[in-house]
């Protein structure tokens, strides 16, 4: 059946979308239309279902929230599947999809599917394709390591994939490139490479004892025993609390990226951004761009958050930044129809009679990002809590090693900050492993692109008065060689590699 | 660091040419009466050098990829390479030369694709509508647009974006 709503995006000024053969895919009892490449809940959203489950007390409709793997929202029951996180399945012809309405029964019948059981003993796995973990993997293999990369998505890249903007820094590391170009250089650099196995739509599940890590794939179990491990994991958006926060239409800033500029559907007509940091900032610009009209960015505190240029480019569009301003309900039958912002006071609570109403349809979140260190904490890695880094965060030292021998964290997942140093600590990672894996004059020439770039990273890019808070964060979690050795005997964790 | 908390930009979203003056960004009148130049309305120490990087006629300076970009303003010829490259899109070129009209160059990211002879709706940097230009030249580096308005004169210095209304 052909479905009356199409949100699909014909014409964009940035990105060309390539859509893939038509497939047919059947959602509760019917038979849908969707494009090869598409996710089945992009594939779903597209053709105007708004509500992807209901919850498991109150029976409330939810929508896309995060839309890369992180957040709950889109399980559904595939092929008899439940849980099935539908933003990173692919369409495939003939799958059954079913929403989930509160907790889903186990499957009924067995798995039909054989899996394949594959053991593979890498020098270096990587965990996460983004930023960080491929220009890791980039290096490691045209160093002559072996290189596992494994990402939970079907597309490697990251967060990259949704950028449209064109990218600071300088030309070497790809300024002035916009971030899905930066992906697709990566994507073109590392199939050069034969020592680079890289494994999507493959969540990584687990630390064992003897330093085993264990990921699940398509019909494919892999059981990993690599010498050293970069987790560069990336980070989850936040949620703020306010009535009717889940509400469909209500989804986070780079939920909405996903949509509109990885896969070319239009998230909405009219949108309010809640946040002015650089996430809130480019998306109102990106959903302009996409033919969505901005309604406002409101702002809690007194001050914009993220870069001038950024606020530049929305308000000379004449949209609105409201500061010392917050959302304070959403409303709608299904969908998010209406939003209510307040002014707030110093001390930032609501100032009566100031609320003011916008019509919308979505309401982005942008209000930070939280590390995604489930894999450092479960291997053993002492944490510690930094609110400049957007949460808890592995202790590290310099080089990027964590209290678990071998095991190096980077990107988001090591404090969130962007993705050009995401691209800095990837690179830092890997010299350090291969300044350790190889010898002689390979391994001396690591450590002085390894000192080369820790130099440009801290004296030069962090000397930034807009980065000085990140940098506060990044300083107050590493820690000297001694100070690591020592940590690693107080606390020594359940596991080690190499 | 210049102290920056006299600056108003970080509220408002939006800079006045005072505060452009003050941090050194905005060229000497007698150089803006003489024909096109390169501003750039950079006013944070962002870690980024890619003006420096395409310039062709090496007019702006940098000692650190955090400082401000600065101009030589008699070497700069106003050929809006930094409007095509800038990935703040706060690059653009203002030509006060001309007795009846003022000429912007600036970067545009959305559609419809403008074309030369285009009328289109001027706005300043706070977005509001301040009259009516005419696209006079428009080329294309990597998705942006760079497209030189002809505003009446005396709006060079306000004019910052366009909006093209769809037929």
């Amino acid at each position: 059946m052909t479905s009356p709503i199409d949100r699909r995006i014909y014409e964009h000024p940035i990105i060309t979308f390539h859509r893939g053969r038509k497939i047919k895919f059947v959602f509760e009892g019917r038979e849908v239309e969707a494009y090869e490449g598409e996710s089945v809940a992009v594939a779903l959203y597209a053709i105007g279902i708004d509500v992807f489950s209901w919850s498991r007390k109150l029976n409330r409709p939810r929508g896309p929230f995060c839309m890369i793997g992180k957040c709950s929202s889109c399980f559904m029951i595939v092929n008899n599947i439940p849980n099935t996180r539908t933003c990173i399945l692919p369409v495939q012809e003939g799958l059954v999809v079913e929403r989930q309405k509160g907790l889903a029964t186990p499957p009924s019948k067995p798995l039909e599917e054989e899996v394949e059981e594959v053991e593979l003993n890498p020098d270096v796995l990587i965990v996460g394709g983004g930023p960080s973990g491929l220009e890791a993997a980039s290096i490691l293999a045209s160093n002559g390591l072996e290189v596992v990369v494994v990402d939970e998505h079907f597309k490697p890249g990251g967060q990259l994939l949704k950028q449209t903007h064109k990218f600071f820094g300088n030309v070497e590391l790809f300024g002035g490139q916009r971030g899905f170009q930066i992906a697709e250089l990566y994507i073109k650099k590392l199939a050069e490479y034969s020592n680079i196995k890289l494994l999507t739509q493959t969540s990584v599940y687990g630390v064992f004892r003897g330093g085993i890590v264990a990921a699940a794939g398509r019909n494919k179990h892999y059981i990993i025993k690599p010498r050293a491990v970069i987790a560069a994991t990336g980070a989850q958006e936040r949620l703020i609390e306010f009535p009717n926060n889940d509400l469909p239409g209500v989804m986070g800033a780079g939920g909405a990226q996903t949509i509109m500029n990885e896969f070319g559907v239009k998230p909405g007509e009219k949108a309010l951004v809640v946040g002015s940091g650089n996430v809130g900032l480019i998306v109102a610009y990106q959903l302009v761009q996409a033919g969505v009209e901005v309604k406002a960015i409101v702002e809690i505190m007194k001050e914009i958050g993220g870069w001038f240029v950024h606020a530049a480019k929305v308000r000379r569009l004449g949209i609105p930044i409201l500061t010392s301003h917050t959302i304070k309900y959403v409303e709608g039958n299904g969908r998010v129809e209406k939003a209510v912002v307040v002014e707030v006071d110093d001390k930032f609570n609501p100032i009566s009679g100031t609320e003011r109403e916008f019509n919308v349809d979505l309401v982005l979140l942008a209000v930070g990002l939280e590390p995604d260190t489930r894999f450092h904490a479960q291997a053993g890695a002492v944490m510690k809590y930094v609110p400049e880094l957007g949460g808890l965060v592995p202790i590290r030292t310099r080089d990027l090693e964590t209290t678990v021998s071998n095991l190096y964290v980077a990107g988001d997942s090591s404090g969130v900050e962007e993705a050009t140093t995401a691209i800095l600590e990837g690179r830092i990672a890997a010299y350090s492993i291969i300044s350790k894996f190889t010898s002689g004059s390979r391994a001396q020439q690591a450590l002085e692109e390894m000192e080369k770039t820790l130099k440009f990273l801290w004296e030069e890019y962090r000397s930034s008065p807009l980065l000085s808070r990140a940098r506060r964060g990044k300083e107050s979690v590493t820690v000297s060689r001694e100070e690591l050795l020592e940590l690693r005997s107080k606390y020594p964790p359940p596991v080690s590699f190499g | 660091m210049k102290n920056m908390s006299r600056f108003e930009f970080r509220r408002k979203g939006y800079i006045e040419i005072e505060e452009l003056k003050e941090l050194g960004l905005i060229p000497p009148s007698e150089r803006l009466v003489k024909g096109p130049v390169a501003i750039l309305e950079c006013p944070e120490e962002i870690p980024c050098n890619i003006c420096i990087a395409f310039c062709p006629t090496k007019a702006i300076k940098m000692e650190r990829i955090i400082d401000l970009p600065r101009i030589e303003w008699d070497k700069c010829t106003g050929c809006g390479m930094c409007v095509a490259v800038c990935p703040g899109l706060a690059a653009f070129v203002v030509d006060l030369s001309k007795p009846d009209a003022d000429y912007v160059t600036l970067p545009y990211e959305l559609l419809p694709p403008p074309r030369k002879g285009d009328r289109v709706i001027l706005l300043n940097r706070r977005g509001e509508r301040v009259g009516e230009g005419e696209v006079v030249r428009v080329w294309e580096r990597n998705k942006t647009f760079i497209v030189t308005v002809k505003t009446p004169k005396g709006l060079g210095m306000e004019v910052r974006s366009i909006w093209i209304e769809r037929k």
